[in-house]
């Protein structure tokens, strides 16, 4: 119980850390936020239930009005604009993450969190994220999906990273390691 | 750690969350209701009066963190120039911009802690159901202390790779990012233990 609680409020803190140190670049010379990489490690990591609980107490208090989101942002205002699809798709994307990390034991970790990432980090929040645009902008799926396409190529490197990166961990602390525990 | 709450003290300020809320609620459903170009200039120009009411320096604030809607507002624009239905998209970019300081209005005006007794209020009813609500407020409590000690100890990890590394920082500092937060996490899980526990 104790641990539990604590491993998800230190993920919840791991994105909103992650959105406060701006300086890294993912090897194209292109700043992007670490803060979905976060999403898809509390899937892999702590597994659906306790990571989908990480993402959505993070979010829960950007909506109390803390500026955890990158760049400072945060606060109801975050949710009334066209782009808020994205956020409510984080926790539902890191539980569907973990919930692929715990049914793919067989494969090996890195595997197994690469294509958890993909599909739970990728697909699932884009639906929602696609969804949001859909209703506030007013548009067809595929017209809402275009605005959005550019930024699926750094996604995918980020799920290839969440892979690697949950090795990594599961080497460093594979007892902490919920999602496979 | 800094909030987005404004740093003028304004007299929404005393009235209770809950009902501020609620206003915000019923004013979205409004904006959504009508598609009428004349009633959304009325109500952006009512919603920025309410923001010009305690003072420049408020309405100054509050017109910087709308900023970031510019991009969305350029986009829907010229899209609708293109499909020459520019009313229909200034429908659209005004009702964003409304719903969006609405919104920010309500969280400048309103202190973490009454917000926090807020949702303390709506979880009360899932308590039948076994939610714990002081773990929820222990776990609200963890994130906030941490975040900025999570961010320092981030901040050492990228000093440490700048002096002995040519190359920029990159994705691998993540890994012993995470390990540092896995590890706060199972100190802190043991000192709650110690402590008599949840």
């Amino acid at each position: 119980m104790e641990r539990s609680l604590t491993l998800i409020a230190l993920f919840a803190a791991l994105i909103a850390a992650l959105g406060l140190i701006p300086k890294f670049t993912l090897g194209f010379g292109v700043p992007i936020t670490a803060q979905t990489l976060g999403v898809m490690l509390c899937g892999t990591v702590l597994g659906a239930r306790r990571g989908g609980l990480a993402v959505l107490l993070f979010i829960a208090l950007v909506a109390l009005g803390l500026p955890l989101l990158a760049g400072g942002r945060g606060g109801l205002g975050v949710f009334a604009t066209p782009s808020t699809g994205f956020l409510i798709g984080w926790p539902v994307g890191a539980f569907v993450c973990g919930l692929i990390m715990e049914r793919s034991r067989r494969l090996p970790v890195a595997w197994a969190a690469g294509i958890a990432s993909v599909l739970g980090g990728i697909v699932v929040i884009y639906v929602f994220g696609v969804a949001g645009l859909m209703r506030a902008l007013d548009k067809s799926a595929l017209e809402s999906l275009s605005l959005v396409t550019a930024f699926i190529p750094g996604d995918l490197v980020k799920a290839v990273l969440a892979g690697l990166i949950t090795a990594g961990l599961a080497r460093a602390r594979p007892a902490s390691l919920l999602s496979r525990g | 750690m800094i909030s987005l709450t404004s740093p003028v003290e304004t007299r929404a300020h005393g009235w209770p969350a809950g009902a501020k809320l609620a206003a915000l609620c019923a004013a979205t459903v409004v904006l959504f209701a009508t598609d009428a170009l004349l009633w959304h200039g009325v109500f952006l120009a009512l919603t920025l009066g309410l923001y010009a009411l305690p003072g420049a320096l408020f309405l100054r604030t509050g017109v910087v963190r709308l900023k970031p809607l510019w991009i969305f507002a350029a986009v829907i624009l010229l899209w609708h120039l293109v499909t020459a239905d520019l009313l229909a998209g200034l429908v659209i970019v005004m009702r964003m911009m409304t719903a969006v300081a609405l919104a920010n209005l309500v969280t400048m005006t309103t202190r973490l802690s009454d917000m926090m007794g807020v949702v303390r209020w709506l979880l009360t009813p899932f308590r039948a159901f076994g939610l714990r609500t002081d773990v929820v407020e222990l776990a609200m409590a963890l994130v906030i202390r941490f975040t900025p000690v999570l961010a320092d100890k981030g901040r050492m990890l990228a000093l440490a790779w700048r002096a002995r590394a040519v190359r920029r920082v990159g994705w691998r500092i993540i890994t012993p990012f995470a390990v540092l937060a896995i590890d706060d996490a199972e100190h802190v899980a043991d000192a709650l233990r110690a402590r008599g526990g949840l």
